[in-house]
């Protein structure tokens, strides 16, 4: 089954992103990654741009809101999600205990859906 | 009352609670098979004694008291129930009701018995060490959940469900017949160094998880020695637990920083548990059987050596390895080998016994790549290491060690 790995990082780390050393954090994520393909249990996922960057959109009477900033402002930030393969959920809560953003930020372990995927792209 | 005087009283209330909690619930629940209810009366009488002892004073004999109070509170809740037959368990419980004064009473110990029930074999083997922390030790669910990196209420549910299992299922409360034995206290040594948390505490890194546990186990451990002091592999187990625990402070550097033990300084490590440790190991050799606990345990004892001769003597530890291979097969103890090999007769043996091992068994086994990484880089294959340590940084779980490998790497 397939289960969603979502990130939430600190300020710092995003931060640390913007150095170009490679510096710790992202030297982990590096090894992180490659440990998930080597496992084969990689599926997607991509790091998201940091919340500043967000724009949310809600349709109110039939008209466009528009707001400036992500959807729910926390002390912990959205960074990035995954999606892996993984035969149980003790399975994907040792990947997340591994990943990097799981020591000074959090990463929350969601099970996709997939009756519902199937309900929606048929 | 004073203040000073309350929290006194509080106090009390707390020791009396952590030295007798696990004695209390065993003796209720070797009468009535029901784990949950036991719990549930001691937790009545440890609120009732909250309000009675600060105002009337702490009784004569506090654990008396509370059992007292707590055997009330059962029969009380099985009355409540309105059951048109009282169960039989029940009726042998108020049957036993002491008749002369209950607070002189004193009654006998049942945890040995509560141990071997929470590591009985029809109950998950998941599940005997949270078990075990909660009925032993009053640990709550969201604690040993968190040990465990499952959810506080999935921990709870498993919990209630095992206790509904042992009430219902017709597991006994009863020592296990001398054949069956050492299998049965096997279960609980493996769930008591569950607890503990270390597989592996060499130059790969301390497992994270259940760490915070570790002195829980310790104490778990010394119950079970006093409970049953004959058998050599229970004093194996404590030696081995003191061995690691010795080393607690000298495990991290003033900053956090990961130390690997060969590099740790032994003037950071504790002579008395040390100490304490060497005296159960020499009296488990004294029976003459030796078993896994002992072995792990003379291994640490080898290497606490070098707080005294100021070096490690890998061909031993070596050699404590193949033999515990042979009892127990397990990645942990073949990674050990293979690490020990490498310290003793250069990192191509060591190389050589790693590769004995299936790579199909250690993809996500961190210790090995932790080992092989050390290995390749010794013999100087820097794109090798490089690899192996990438897997090894990217599974694992503490960031102290993950910190510590990306600098070896670099």
């Amino acid at each position: 089954m397939q289960f969603a790995l979502v990130v939430y990082e600190s300020p710092e780390a995003f931060a640390a992103r913007n150095s170009n050393q490679i510096d710790s954090y992202t030297g982990a994520w590096q090894a992180y990654y490659q440990t998930l393909i080597e496992a084969g249990v990689y599926v997607g996922g991509a790091p998201l741009q940091a919340p500043e960057t967000g724009t949310t959109v809600r349709l109110k009477d039939g008209k466009r809101r528009v707001q400036d900033g992500p959807f729910a402002d926390t002390k912990e930030r959205l960074g990035g999600f995954m999606i892996l393969e993984l035969a149980s959920l003790d399975a994907a809560l040792d990947w997340a205990a591994r990943c990097p953003a799981a020591s000074g930020g959090a990463v929350e372990v969601r099970p996709v859906a997939p009756e519902f995927k199937r309900r929606i792209t048929g | 009352m004073s203040e000073n005087a309350q929290e006194g009283t509080h106090r009390t209330i707390e020791r009396v609670a952590r030295e007798s909690y696990g004695r209390l619930v065993a003796y209720l629940c070797a009468q009535t098979r029901d784990v949950a209810s036991a719990e549930d009366a001691l937790s009545n009488a440890l609120i009732s004694a909250l309000t009675t002892w600060p105002r009337d004073g702490v009784p004569h004999n506090p654990e008396a008291w509370l059992l007292t109070a707590a055997r009330h509170s059962l029969i009380d809740h099985i009355r409540h129930q309105q059951v048109a037959v009282a169960s039989e368990p029940t009726l042998v419980l108020l049957r036993s009701e002491p008749k002369d004064d209950p607070l002189s009473t004193e009654f006998p110990d049942e945890r040995l018995k509560l141990l071997f029930v929470c590591a009985h074999p029809a109950i998950d083997p998941a599940m005997h060490t949270p078990l075990m922390l909660q009925t032993v030790l009053a640990l709550d669910a969201e604690r040993i959940a968190h040990a465990f990196l499952i959810s506080p209420a999935t921990m709870g549910q498993r919990l209630v469900r095992v206790k509904t299992k042992i009430r219902d299922s017709g597991i006994q409360f009863e020592i296990p017949q001398e054949r069956e034995l050492p299998e049965r206290l096997d279960a609980v040594l493996e769930a008591i160094y569950a607890a503990f948390g270390i597989g592996w505490d060499d130059m790969a890194g301390v497992d994270q998880r259940g760490r915070d546990l570790a002195e829980e186990a310790i104490w778990l451990g010394r119950v079970l020695l006093e409970l049953i002091p004959t058998e050599p592999e229970v004093c194996g187990l404590l030696a081995l637990m003191l061995h690691c625990e010795a080393r607690r402070r000298a495990r991290r550097g003033e900053d956090g920083r990961y130390i690997p033990l060969s590099e740790q300084d032994s003037q950071f490590w504790s002579m008395t548990l040390i100490a304490e440790a060497e005296r159960h190991l020499a009296a488990a050799a004294t029976s003459g059987r030796m078993g896994r606990f002992q072995l792990e345990a003379a291994i640490q004892s080898v290497h606490a050596e070098r707080a005294r001769s100021g070096r490690t003597e890998w061909a031993a530890i070596a050699l404590f390895y193949e033999q515990l291979i042979r009892i127990s097969p397990t990645l942990g103890t073949r990674t050990g080998h293979a690490a020990a090999i490498g310290e003793a007769n250069g990192p191509a043996a060591g190389l050589a016994v790693l590769d004995g091992i299936d790579v199909n068994d250690v993809s996500t086994y961190q210790p090995y790549w932790a080992v092989r990484a050390h290995l390749l880089q010794q013999l100087g294959r820097t794109s090798d290491a490089a690899q192996a340590f990438d897997r090894a940084i990217g599974l694992a779980e503490d960031p102290a060690v993950r910190q510590f490998l990306l600098r070896r790497r670099a």
